[in-house]
């Protein structure tokens, strides 16, 4: 039951939330705004909001000098392969958990989520020791293995929540139906969890994509994905704010849009269900 | 509820993905143990034998080890006390009715996208620049002098950038906790004649007290090993070399693996004290 | 063919036992139904059949072959389940089809059979709709369409109109016994409402916590109740228990007469008492009788429309060769 409120109260309300929206989107918008700006306008005092000479120069010239592409292409498919590296592996599992639950399953989903509240700093070095004896140091397949492992424990938390969702009873219907496993997973189970596989996978590419301990620290220049990119404006490019703006933008705005897409399912995965 | 062939079969459908887990978690952590007991410089000799409990000792010492304590809790501290308390208002805010609620949700989300390798630098760059930066601007606007803000007030700098980054997160869980409070609650406690400020101590503040306690532990996990932003901005420099930072140079700066080791046991132990607690309440949720 | 045989079958869930051994056979082509009150074990007993739960012991036959460890699907049993679990993403026909294109039946037998099924079920309209855009009782329907196209050995039905409101329910009920009037096929049906079991069922199971009470037809348990369980389940509104000197006349511990075998008048009779709450249906009228000394409410029934009031005084007259009888232990006291 909304409560209906006196317009001037509901003018008051929209007036104090866009201005506080606004504070906070601020910075990403200013941002946005500098990368089409030349060099000298966006240091210009005092700063230039929206009357400047709109130029595409900054993004051509970011192109060219970082080769953003091949950035780019190393975020995709390294999100993406880790994340749907991880999905193949979940979906059974969460399939057990949820459908065949024993009287461990839940010590056993605890002791998943657990393994992600391990820092990463304190496996630094073994992990590069691997990493240097298996020759995969700099390369896409080795972190897109360890991204995978690293969110894996949510991707198969959320998984679970959804599943636990679907009521077992169709699944048995499946079953009754002679459906083999194999089928009652393709066939039954998959197609009914299409929204929540669909919003496990966006929320983990996010994760994926804005990794940034693993991704700075396992890759050089062959495998290095955006998060890496940017930290190469650190300095002494970073003075132009032009062109960093022109590459924040780049490395934000894929996902800054898948982003907004998932903002329902955001809350329920970060959680892992504790707040609903 | 299931057969015996389908719990055989849910058992071999579990095992790649606890194999897959137990190897990530049980290798490196061996590993980190053995190196934590021996004398390891991987440029400097390499493996020189073992010490003992000399580089726990060492680490703890260190002249560096409690600075890097204290950054930590005070950049996780401000943090969360930022986060919690404005992440309560903006969520009061956002709950109430209004034209566009929808896209002032947008706005507000919108930081929790951005690579923290990108916020760092944005901030770092255009707004706390002591010449060029937007804060710089304000405060000449203002006939102030210009702070210089990475060196003067690191901390507070810092802690400003993650808040920025984490607000987000904190806003949209407890939004939905309280668009989760059942309004004929709210609407007996005013029949009951309770005033506004009391309908939000006595109902809606112990309503968010899950929701809360989530925020907490699980930004505490996550802020106990941020990285990006120090290695971008101040690289532990100015009284910012938290835990995590250290142990990094330790390892990857001085190649003292031996000593970093230790220093990650340190880290694990921490943020396994505070897992437990998160744990526990998640724990008692699957149970609901 | 669809004979169905439990031989000391017991079930386990961890160290409790929801079904002590049990024995129970259902005959080729029998309309069964399990009936009791929830908890009693009436749906696992189901799931045995069904395959869906292993058996802690013992052994269930169909058609006289060990089935014990046969897959639920290679039993040849259809099942329709409470919440109807269709297929939410596919279409009736689709819903209906899944069966045999597991079975792998080819595609123009499917179509016959489904045509023939959604005829008889009045589904031919609905084919193309996703379950979403079905009434509950077209859904159970195609729950049972789906059953059907299978040409099973029996059917298992798990509380199939609980999800339906009070009007559908009476409608449905009749469906499923018409449609096991004309495929003469075994049904296995639980419910825990005996209006349900009563109408529908050829021979009628009565369990409480995993125990057979009692095995009959309707009429049967109706009229001798093994023992005070069935005797209060069986029949609506339920039987008055009395105790104490009025059951010693009858030399029983409890004595149990039903609703409809008490004659309520003003003039002379054995027991009187005070009306308190009177249900007028048009058709019959319950009095709840307090003050009779015999137990606290004493329930009556008479036909069509009887005008006593709350507080009127009135006199009760049994049947009384309709009394049943009872040990102290509940167990019925043969004539």
């Amino acid at each position: 039951m909304a409560r209906s409120v006196t317009p001037q109260r509901k003018a008051f309300n929209t007036a104090a939330a866009w201005a506080v929206g606004l504070l906070i989107f601020f910075p990403i918008l200013w941002t946005i705004l500098t990368s089409f700006k030349t060099e000298a306008q966006a240091i210009n005092d005092p700063p230039l909001f929206f009357f400047f000479d709109w130029t595409l120069e900054n993004y051509a010239v970011v192109q060219e000098r970082s080769d953003y592409m091949r950035f780019l292409w190393n975020s995709i498919a390294i999100a993406g392969g880790s994340t749907l590296l991880g999905i193949l592996v979940a979906i059974p599992a969460a399939w057990s958990m949820a459908f065949v639950p024993s009287n461990r399953t839940k010590d056993i989903l605890l002791w998943m989520l657990s393994t992600k509240m391990l820092p990463a700093v304190g496996v630094l070095y073994p992990i590069y020791l691997i990493f240097i004896r298996l020759g995969i140091l700099d390369t896409r397949s080795g972190l897109i293995v360890v991204l995978m492992l690293c969110n894996l424990p949510i991707i198969v938390w959320m998984l679970y929540t959804y599943f636990k969702e679907i009521p077992g009873e169709i699944l048995e219907a499946a079953r009754m139906d002679g459906a083999t496993l194999k089928e009652e997973i393709l066939y039954v189970l998959t197609p009914m969890a299409i929204p929540g596989i669909a919003s496990t996978l966006l929320l983990n590419v996010i994760l994926a994509w804005n990794e940034a301990f693993w991704t700075l620290n396992l890759t050089a220049a062959k495998a290095a994905p955006l998060t890496a990119f940017i930290a190469s404006y650190s300095s002494p490019e970073g003075l132009f704010y032009a062109k960093l703006s022109a590459a924040s933008t780049m490395a934000i705005a894929p996902i800054l849009i898948l982003g907004w897409f998932s903002q329902k399912q955001l809350v329920r995965g970060l959680t892992f269900g504790a707040v609903k | 509820m299931a057969t015996q062939h389908s719990r055989s079969a849910a058992r071999l459908m579990m095992a790649p993905a606890v194999v897959l887990l137990l190897g990530w978690m049980l290798v490196p952590l061996t590993m980190t143990l053995f190196f934590s007991f021996k004398k390891y410089l991987p440029l400097r000799g390499g493996d020189l034998g073992w010490v003992g409990f000399d580089n726990y000792i060492r680490f703890i010492d260190s002249s560096a080890f409690w600075p890097s304590v204290q950054a930590t809790l005070v950049i996780v501290g401000g943090v969360l006390a930022i986060t919690v308390v404005l992440g309560v208002a903006l969520a009061l805010l956002l709950d109430q009715p209004m034209w566009g609620q929808g896209v002032v949700r947008i706005l507000v989300i919108a930081p929790f996208f951005v690579m923290p390798t990108v916020s760092a630098l944005v901030w770092k760059n255009m707004f706390m620049d002591p010449v060029n930066g937007l804060f710089a601007h304000l405060w000449k606007f203002f006939g102030a002098e210009p702070i210089s803000w990475l060196s003067e007030a690191s901390m507070q700098s810092i802690i400003l950038i993650v808040s920025w980054q984490w607000l987000p997160f904190a806003t949209l869980i407890l939004l939905t906790a309280i668009q989760s409070l059942d309004s004929e609650q709210l609407e007996a406690a005013e029949m009951d004649g309770a005033s506004p400020v009391a309908r939000f101590g006595y109902i809606i503040l112990p309503h968010l007290g899950r929701a809360i306690t989530v925020v907490v532990l699980i930004q505490t996990i996550f802020l106990l090993s941020i990285f990006a932003e120090i290695f971008v901005t101040t690289q532990g420099s100015f009284g910012t070399r938290t835990l995590t930072y250290l142990i990094f140079q330790r390892v990857l700066e001085s190649q003292n693996v031996g000593l970093g080791s230790a220093g990650g046991v340190y880290a694990i132990i921490l943020a396994n004290i505070v897992a437990a607690f998160l744990m526990r309440i998640v724990g008692k949720n699957l149970d609901a | 063919m669809g004979r169905i045989t439990l031989d000391k079958v017991t079930k386990s869930f961890g160290a409790t036992e929801v079904i002590p051994p049990l024995d129970l056979t259902i005959e080729d082509g029998e309309f069964t139904v399990f009936v009791g009150p929830s908890g009693c074990g009436k749906s696992t007993l189901l799931r045995l059949i069904a395959g869906l739960e292993d058996v802690s012991s013992g052994q269930i036959r169909i058609d006289s072959k060990d089935a014990t460890m046969v897959p639920p699907a290679k039993r040849g049993l259809a099942m329709v389940f409470q919440s109807y679990a269709l297929y939410p993403h596919m279409s009736v026909r689709k819903n209906i089809a899944f069966p045999m294109k597991m079975a792998g039946i080819d595609e123009a037998e499917q179509n016959r059979r489904i045509e023939a099924a959604a005829k008889a079920l009045n589904l031919t309209d609905y084919l193309e709709r996703k379950p979403g855009q079905l009434s509950g009782g077209q859904r159970q329907r195609v729950a049972i369409g789906r059953a059907i196209v299978r040409e099973p050995a029996a059917f298992l039905f798990d509380e199939p109109l609980s999800n339906l409101d009070a009007a559908l329910r009476v409608g449905m009920r009749l469906e499923i016994s018409e449609l096991h009037e004309r495929l003469k096929t075994t049904m296995i049906y639980v419910t825990h409402d005996q209006v349900e079991a009563m109408t529908m069922a050829d021979k009628i199971v009565v369990l409480r916590a995993g125990h057979i009470e009692q095995v009959g037809s309707p009429l049967e348990l109706y009229h001798t109740p093994r023992n005070l369980f069935v005797a209060g389940f069986i029949g609506s509104p339920k039987m008055n228990f009395i105790e104490g000197p009025e059951a010693d006349k009858y030399n029983a511990h409890t004595i149990g007469i039903r609703p409809e075998h008490i004659t309520i008048g003003t003039g002379d009779g054995p027991w009187s008492g005070v009306v308190n709450v009177s249900e007028h249906l048009g058709s019959d009228t319950f009095f709840h009788i307090h003050n009779t000394g015999l137990a606290e409410t004493i329930t009556v029934r008479a036909d069509g429309e009887v005008g006593f009031r709350h507080g009127d005084r009135v006199t009760l007259t049994p049947r009384s060769d309709v009394i049943h009888r009872f040990d102290a232990q509940g167990q019925r006291i043969a004539a």
